[in-house]
This record gives structure tokens, sequence and C-alpha cells, in this order.
């Protein structure tokens, strides 16, 4: 896919999000929305998927590991074909298999099942490394928040990556700079993030997390280093692209009402 | 006198023969590998062993991906690290993906003994048993441990194996059939019954013996399977004899007494009492003499049925 085309889509999986929250009445609008153009540059240009062949032995596999981010995992998946679109509506709902927080057993193309933080990425390593001892070739992504950096589960993890030299392992920091209780450096500064990374022996990339073309070839070139994983500290803005939750942790986990909804998607091109 | 085997070099023995016949199966450790026993496994299988560091929270989760890209994990450190301090990573990460993940446990219980109360896992039981979907194994002595490791390996889904780290006798016939599930009769008996799990068994079979010579006939049961547990052997020793006295080196809550009181209640009323660690902590001391203070001696489990009368 090309940029134009992935801005498109980028645009579409940010009107499912608007339309998943909306109509599952909770969620979590501001960290998915940050994530949307990365999650879209690796689900229709990066991996090796096929939501029609979603079990391939040999796909590469993208971990969720904020896992509150579901609404644009199952925007993108939806849009690759996993399942109908039309299903995004029963986000958090009763029976749907779109639970508030991603579950693999209750939806195909969901690797893994995550929420609690961290544990995706210890459970991408495990990926990795799995994808090593059988010889495969396919790589495996994990996206962090970067409040899911306090967890020390994520050093404990980015410890074993680097030790294993685990080259086939990508994972992109979503670094919005916000947390439920408001900005890092407020909570708990997770800053210098690029450094403590390079610290525990990580290949770094530093990028405009909504720069298309930064996107595209940060993702080349981990793809083509060797001997230690790639970690993408991604700058982003929480809430991207609809003006009145961007950069705002009150929209961290808030559904907006149907007039803030609708504005949402006129801002974005669509109707609700 | 017969012999003693810690079960936890029971499970180094298993690893390796398990590890010459499957190719899937990988074994991860958290600097324990010398205690655990899977350093056996990593001497023969270094490509397949990977130590996690002191890092029980990251070795649960590296498991979960490993199982779920088509490995059988067996994944090792001192219980009180993995049931406790990874507790929410087998929860979320084990549980509720339904991973293919063995967790090994060694050093349960008191009888870790010196190391004192830090070390020594008396709630593992407990807490692994409310997790959906976990089957949890507590193995009495060399033969049913290998038994039921091999049992674990060819079962879809998480295992909890409880493991100690003291030499226990071997009770079990190198034939004895051992499945997850059902409880195993050392002794028919009609008067009362003894279910007892892990190492705390042979006490049993012991204090059962010291009964005979007084008269009472008493049932031994070995409930090695605390999930899912053999209802009907519960519900037999219900009906069929006076009351049932549990034994385990565990917190009276949550584990084997309390799961066997909650099916009597439901299924089949009967009196119960519970040997076991009466909502203490533990302390440092050898084996032996940490038993007899905590009362969890043969002598003790056959007061236990006396006071029944």
């Amino acid at each position: 896919m090309d940029k134009k085309a992935l801005q498109e889509k980028a645009a579409l999986i940010r009107q499912h999000i608007i339309r998943e929250v909306y109509h599952g009445g909770s969620g979590h609008p501001g960290g998915s929305l940050s994530a949307t153009d990365i999650m879209t540059v690796l689900y229709f240009n990066e991996m090796n998927i096929d939501g029609h062949n979603p079990l391939d032995p040999n796909r590469d596999k993208f971990v969720l590991s904020k896992g509150h981010a579901s609404p644009a995992l199952y925007a993108c998946l939806a849009e690759a074909g996993f399942f109908p679109k039309e299903d995004l509506v029963t986000f958090r709902k009763l029976d749907s298999c779109l639970q508030g927080h991603p579950s693999m057993l209750k939806l195909c193309g969901v690797e893994m099942s995550t929420g609690s933080l961290g544990q995706g990425f210890s459970a991408a390593v495990g990926m990795a490394l799995a994808n090593r001892l059988d010889g495969k070739t396919s790589r495996v992504y994990a996206m962090l928040g970067d409040g899911e950096l306090q967890e020390g589960i994520v050093w404990e993890a980015s410890m074993a990556a680097s030790h294993y030299g685990l080259d086939n392992l990508c994972v992109i920091v979503d670094h919005n700079g916000l947390q439920i209780d408001g900005w890092n450096c407020d909570v708990m500064r997770v800053m210098p993030i690029a450094d403590k990374f390079r610290a525990f022996g990580w290949n770094v990339l530093e990028l405009d997390g909504h720069d298309i073309d930064a996107i595209l070839s940060c993702l080349a070139e981990a793809r083509q280093h060797k001997g230690t994983p790639t970690v993408l500290v991604a700058e982003t803005h929480k809430g991207k692209g609809v003006s009145f939750m961007e950069d705002q942790a009150g929209w961290h986990g808030k559904a907006p009402n149907r007039e803030q909804a609708e504005q949402a998607m006129a801002e974005l091109g669509g109707v609700l | 006198m017969a012999d003693k085997i810690a079960t936890r070099q029971s499970y180094g023995r298993a690893l390796v023969e398990l590890g010459a016949l499957r190719q899937d199966i990988v074994v991860l450790d958290a600097d324990l590998s010398g205690s655990t026993m899977t350093k056996e496994f990593a001497k023969v299988y270094p490509e397949r062993f990977f130590n996690a560091g002191i890092a029980e929270a990251n070795m649960y989760g590296m498991a979960a991906g490993l199982a779920i890209s088509g490995k059988t994990v067996f994944a090792s450190t001192f219980a009180i690290f993995a049931a406790g301090r990874a507790f929410e990573i087998i929860r979320n990460s084990i549980g509720y993906t339904g991973a293919n993940v063995k967790i090994c446990a060694t050093h349960a219980g008191l009888t870790v003994g010196e190391d004192g109360a830090s070390h020594q896992a008396i709630e593992d039981l407990a807490l692994m048993r409310t997790i959906p979907g976990m089957t949890v194994l507590n193995p009495a002595d060399d033969v049913s441990a290998r038994k039921l490791l091999k049992a674990a390996a060819d079962m879809q889904g998480p295992v909890y194996v409880r493991l100690g780290r003291a030499a226990v006798p071997v009770i079990y016939e190198e034939e004895t059939d051992v499945q997850i599930g059902k409880a195993l009769t050392l002794r028919q008996g009609k008067d009362y019954t003894i279910i007892a799990t892990g190492i705390l068994v042979s006490q049993a079979a012991d204090a059962a013996e010291q009964l005979a010579g007084e008269g009472i006939d008493v049932r031994v049961i070995d409930m090695h399977t605390l999930k899912p547990m053999d209802e009907e052997a519960v519900i037999k020793a219900a009906q069929e004899t006076k009351g049932i006295v549990t034994v385990e080196e565990h917190s009276v809550i949550g584990g084997l007494g309390a799961a066997v009181a909650q099916i009597c209640c439901a299924k089949a009323p009967a009196k119960v009492s519970f040997v076991g660690i009466q909502d203490t902590f533990g302390e440092s001391g050898k084996p032996d003499e940490l038993l007899e203070k905590y009362g969890l001696t043969a002598a003790h489990i056959a007061d236990a049925v006396r006071a029944m009368k």
C-alpha cells in the first residue's frame, strides 16, 4: 500500500474506533487514536498476514501489549478481513467476540490476550524465541504504551529479548505522554525512553508516530537490523485526529456522547 | 526402609525422558535450575532450555508466548515465586489463554526448611485452584511424580505441579497406574478416611498403620490431583466411613481440606477435620522439626483421627 492509501486506511480505522467506543458506551479512544497510524502501517504494509488464512504458520504476529487500545486492533482486523466490519458495533457487549481487552480465544486474529500491562511484551519475547527455535523467518511485533513502561515486567522482558538477541522482535512504544492520571512526567517519569532501551542493548529508532513515511522507513530499518531487537520510540498524540480529544488524559478511557461522536466523525471525514 | 527421593529429583529425570521423546518440549527456569533440577534437561538439550534470570513474571510471560507458538513449556522456580510472585501473569497470560504451560514449582511447603517463611509457599495450591481451567497436581512420591509429569505433558493446557525439596519415601511400585483426576487408595478402611496430598501421604499411611494397632480401620487416599478433584472418592469416603481427616503441607485455607469440605457440604455431608498449616507463617528449621512443630506428622494425623470419635 502506498502512503496515500495508508493515510486513507488510517482515517477509516479512526472512524471505526469512534464508532466502536460510541456504540460500546465505554472503551479507550485516546490511546487507540495515538496508535492508529503505526498499526495501520503494520497491518496493511509491513506484516505478512492474511485475514482469510489467519492461522498461517509462517505469518508475522502482532501483540497489542497495551490491550486497552483494543478498538484500534479490532478496526485493523476487520479492515484486514479477519471478521465482518458490521460486528465492530458489538464492542464490549455481552457475547461479543470484541472483549473490552483483546482475548485470543474469542477472536481469531488476536495473537495474545492482553490487558494487564507488560504481559504482552513478555509473550512476544516467547513468540520470537519460538520462531527462532523453529527456524522461521517470520517476525513478532509488540506495541506498548509509555505508561506501560512503568511496569517492572517490561524491563524483565526487555533484558531477556536483548540477552537472547531477538532481532526478529520489534517493539513500538506509543509515546503519547499521557496516562490515566495525567502526564507521565507527573505520575511516574518514564523518560528518557530511548536511553533506557539503549542501555538494555536494543537498537533504538526514534520517530514521529503519525508520519507514515517515518513509520515505513523505521520498520524497514528494523527488519534489516541483525543481532539485537529493535524498538521504535514513536512520539504521538493521544486522541490524534479528533480535536477535542488530542492530548487530553480525560479521553484515555471514556466514550463520547452522541454529539461528541458525531463531531469526531465529521472531523475524521465519516458519519456515525 | 523404603528409598527416599525428592520429587524435584523425579522432575529432573522425567524432563530428560520427555525431552528425548518430544521435540516440542522447552524448559524455562529463573536462575534456580540447580535446585529445581531443570539443569538435568539443560545439560542434554541446551538449545531447548532458556534461563530467564531472576525474573519470574517475565519467565511465565515468555512461557505463554512459547506455548501459544506450539511448544509444550515446562517453566520452573520455587513455588513461592511461581504461584505467589507470578500469580497474575499465570492467571492472565497462561490461564486465560489456556496456554500449554506446565508450571512445575519446587520447594513447596514448610519442608523447604532452613530458608524460612519467605521461601515456604503454603498458599500455592489455593491460588492455583482458583484459576479456571488450571489442573493442579501434588504428587506424593517419585513414581507418582514422574507419571503425573508425563501425563501433564500429554494433556493440552495449563498445569500446576507442586514438587518438594526434601527426600520422601517411595511409596508406589513402578507399575502403579497413576492418572490425573483419579485418586489412589493406599489402604482400604471402614472406620475413617484420611485424604492426604503431596509429601504427607506417607505420613498418612504411617498414621493408619498406628491406628490399625488400636483397632481403628482407616482408609488412606492419595489425592494427588487437587483439580479436577476425584469427587467420587470423596463422596464414597463421606458415605462409607464415619469421618474424613484431610492432610496437607499447606494452609488449611483454600487447599485440599477446603476442597474436600466443599464437596462434602454440597454432595455428601460428613464430619471433616483438617491437618494442615493453621493460618500462620513457617520459620527456619530442619524439615522434620518443622513438620513436628506445625503438627504435620503421622502422630498428629493419628490424633486427628482419634479425635473424630
